[in-house]
């Protein structure tokens, strides 16, 4: 099967400061993805690249085998959910307006919109009692949730998460990831999610990408990773996560 | 905007049509609907914009004191009495802002004295014959009548007790008082035959000099915070407040003969009844009328007693005080109203545009900022040479406009400003396009920031609207000025009182307004 994205030889760079090497990936459909390291590595920009908030410096970026450019930015837009940390809900909406503020912007039909609303609930499990409510008056796990149901409303084809559940804590955070990998199975949704959790990583992903320096140092499943290190820093990363349970 | 169309009332078909989709959305959302309620919230207050004054009116105009104010009145009766429709529009300012308006066409008459034509309008600096003055005027297309009778000339005036004790009877006897604190209006300070000559030929030592308005000099006269003042001759205070005036024994002062400036266009039988007034009015008999109309702070009064006529026998400005408290309540509101609409709907824009930084939004915030430290005063009397100002509401619109606009700018550019960054993205990401954006997301966000910026407009506005009265656009600055001129703290109050109260009641309104705008999610 072809992959969804495509990134070949893209590049970013912030002044003197490379935020991305020239870096190729394609994330493959149906299967999610894990953009894995430490912090200002790059991971973020890659997907923030590929929904067009930066713009690359160099490379190209395909989606579903079309170069993705300003005349149809709009369009990969709205055939992807994006998902950041803290949720990015409006917080004079409902969660209820939030979630369908694209449907309604697109002219999509009331009973169509209210259908899809309350099978969202179910799939992210949220009470449908709390639809009405406005962002501050939900909790970070609910409206993490709200965030996702906003993301999948328009079934989209790509799932972009930016570490949506960095700010949880670990009980929440625990039961948001089994969620997610339920839903990402049900849905068999192509997700392409950020993450400094090497856990979390290997609980969600099927293919695990370790970026260290704006650049691409290994991709695999984790067992690829633990027993074939591609160089040092590979190993480094690995073992300073080691969970307590290995102590 | 479509607020008829209501939600869920007509479902569309999937078209791939954009551009129909989005007019579909906006109809829907609450949101966009907010700006118009708005505005139309304001339209409540009828605005009439329309000048009073029609083409078949003579407009007199008057000066802001008493015996101008009187002799306004009197032109606008002697026109009356021949059958024309004439209005009296009475205190608008100096020498330079009726002089304008004369010229721009706002007015066609008001009295005036040869002395001030031949120093301030002619930049003369030599007495000037009544002739010459009128060969000089004509080339600018305005005549006078013949002097009216009186001499108004400037004095200088002492407490005549002081005087006594002192042995002054003379401006030159005071030289030999360094000590004396001397008090005078801000013209008389200002003009070329003002204090600045008269100090030179008369040698005078006093260092102690400041200015102030000449209707509050008289009580600082009495209280003995000043010892010497400026006056005009014929002012009913010198006899009301037993001052004396010292003889000008260098003849310092030249003649202030009281006569009509009219524009040599208006009608010949207006300027033949403006005409008809000359030499009918000695020192005595205008000091009369001018104590008359400040006793009963009825200018009308004064006119009635000149035309011979029994006070009270036609008293057509009579109106009682809850109908004129109405009228300029109304007029204050007209003027504010209008001012921070205009305000609003440049404002909000200005600041979109401002919040993006940049040169341009640089340039924005800082012309606001600039016009904001202007005196009102002086942004007044800057805007009343323009043409298409002048004398009128427009001039006065247009300075609150301009007072309004920086805090509806910065409140706008830093409420945009202010949200953060990962909901703006999250907006793109979503992606809404530009306006949707703007409409659904960083407007409703800002909400709380550009209405607090425009309550604060809302509250300049109405203090500085009271401004407007001087220059003749009303409001409840009307009787403070008038207050101010006949030195009547009643009526001083009856204009200040209420725009505080004004003020207040804006105030409350608004805060009302932000619980009905600013959408609920911000306001948990």
């Amino acid at each position: 099967m072809s992959a969804l994205v495509k990134l070949v030889d893209v590049g970013k760079r912030y002044g003197e400061h490379v935020a991305l090497q020239p870096t190729s990936l394609s994330v493959a459909r149906g299967k999610t993805t894990v953009l894995i390291g430490p912090s200002g590595c790059g991971k973020s920009t890659l997907l923030r690249l590929i929904i067009g908030l930066v713009e690359p410096d160099s490379g190209s970026i395909e989606f579903d085998g079309a170069p993705i450019g300003p005349d149809n930015i709009d369009n990969v837009r709205r055939r992807t959910g994006y998902v950041i940390q803290e949720g990015g809900l409006f917080p004079h909406l409902t969660a209820r307006n939030n979630a369908t503020l694209m449907a309604r912007y697109l002219g999509r039909k009331n009973e169509e919109t209210k259908q899809r609303l309350s099978e969202l609930c179910q799939l992210t499990r949220l009470s449908e009692s709390l639809v009405d409510r406005y962002p501050l008056e939900l909790s970070g796990g609910q409206r993490q949730r709200v965030s996702l149901m906003r993301a999948l409303m328009l079934s989209p084809e790509l799932l972009l998460l930016d570490e949506p559940l960095g700010a949880l804590d670990p009980l929440v955070r625990a039961s948001l990831q089994k969620d997610l990998k339920e839903i990402f199975a049900g849905l068999k949704q192509t997700a392409l999610l950020v993450t400094h959790d090497l856990a979390e990583a290997a609980y969600l992903g099927d293919e695990i990408v370790l970026m260290n320096e704006g650049r691409i140092v290994q991709q695999g499943s984790i067992a690829d990773l633990r027993e074939g290190p591609a160089d040092p820093f590979v190993s480094e990363f690995i073992n300073a996560q080691r969970g307590i349970a290995s102590l | 905007m479509n607020r008829i169309r209501k939600a869920g009332k007509e479902e569309t078909i999937e078209s791939r049509n954009q551009e129909s989709r989005n007019r579909h959305f906006k109809s829907r959302f609450f949101l966009i609907t907010w700006f118009p309620d708005f505005l139309l919230i304001f339209s409540c207050v009828p605005v009439f914009l329309i000048d009073s004054s029609s083409a078949a009116n003579v407009v007199i105009g008057s000066k802001k004191f008493t015996e101008s104010y009187v002799l306004g009145e009197i032109a606008k009766r002697a026109l009356n009495d021949v059958g024309m429709p004439a209005e009296h529009r009475q205190g608008m300012g100096g020498t330079i802002i009726l002089w304008e308006a004369l010229r721009g066409g706002q007015i066609d008459a008001y009295p005036e004295y040869t002395g001030t034509i031949a120093q301030e309008i002619l930049k003369s600096d030599r007495a000037l014959s009544v002739d010459e003055i009128r060969a000089s005027l004509a080339k600018l297309g305005a005549g006078i009548t013949n002097p009216l009778g009186f001499n108004n000339t400037y004095a200088l005036v002492m407490r005549r007790s002081e005087a006594q004790r002192l042995g002054i009877r003379k401006i030159s006897d005071l030289q030999k008082y360094p000590e004396l604190k001397i008090g005078l209006t801000h013209e008389f300070l200002d003009r070329q035959d003002g204090w600045r000559p008269l100090r030179e030929r008369y040698a005078l030592p006093q260092k102690n000099v400041i200015g102030i308005d000449h209707t509050l000099g008289y009580s600082a006269l009495a209280s003995g915070s000043i010892d010497v003042k400026d006056a005009y001759s014929t002012d009913a205070k010198i006899e009301q407040n037993d001052l004396v005036v010292l003889e000008d024994d260098l003849h310092f002062f030249p003649k202030y003969k009281a006569v009509f400036l009219f524009r040599l266009s208006m009608r010949p039988e207006a300027i033949a009844a403006l005409r008809r007034l000359e030499g009918t009015l000695n020192e005595r008999r205008m000091i009369r009328l001018n104590a008359e109309a400040e006793r009963t702070k009825n200018y009308t009064r004064a006119a009635d007693l000149y035309f011979g006529r029994r006070a009270g026998s036609a008293k057509p400005t009579d109106e009682s005080f809850p109908h004129e408290l109405a009228r300029w309540t109304l007029r204050h509101l007209q003027l504010a109203g209008f001012a921070l609409l205009l305000s609003v709907l440049v404002g909000i824009p200005l600041g979109i545009v401002a919040s993006r930084g940049g040169a341009v939004g640089h340039t924005i915030i800082g012309f606001a900022g600039v016009v904001q430290t202007i005196p009102s005063l002086a942004l007044l009397a800057l805007l009343v040479p323009l043409p298409f100002f002048g004398i009128s509401v427009r001039t006065a619109i247009a300075a609150l406009f301009l007072y309004g606009l920086l805090p509806i700018v910065r409140n706008t550019a830093t409420g945009l400003q202010d949200i953060p960054r990962a909901l703006r993205e999250s907006a793109v990401a979503l992606g809404l396009s530009p306006i949707a954006r703007l409409w659904e997301i960083h407007l409703p966000m800002a909400s709380r920031s550009i209405l607090s910026g425009i309550k604060t407009s809302a509250v300049i506005n109405i203090g500085t609207a009271t401004l407007a009265a001087l220059i003749g656009a009303g409001g409840l600055g009307e009787p403070i000025l008038s207050g101010l001129n006949l030195n009547d703290h009643v009526t001083i109050l009856e204009g200040a009182i209420p725009a505080a109260v004004l003020a207040l009641l804006v105030q409350w309104f608004f805060d009302l307004l932000d619980r009905v705008l600013i959408p609920k999610g911000l306001r948990l």
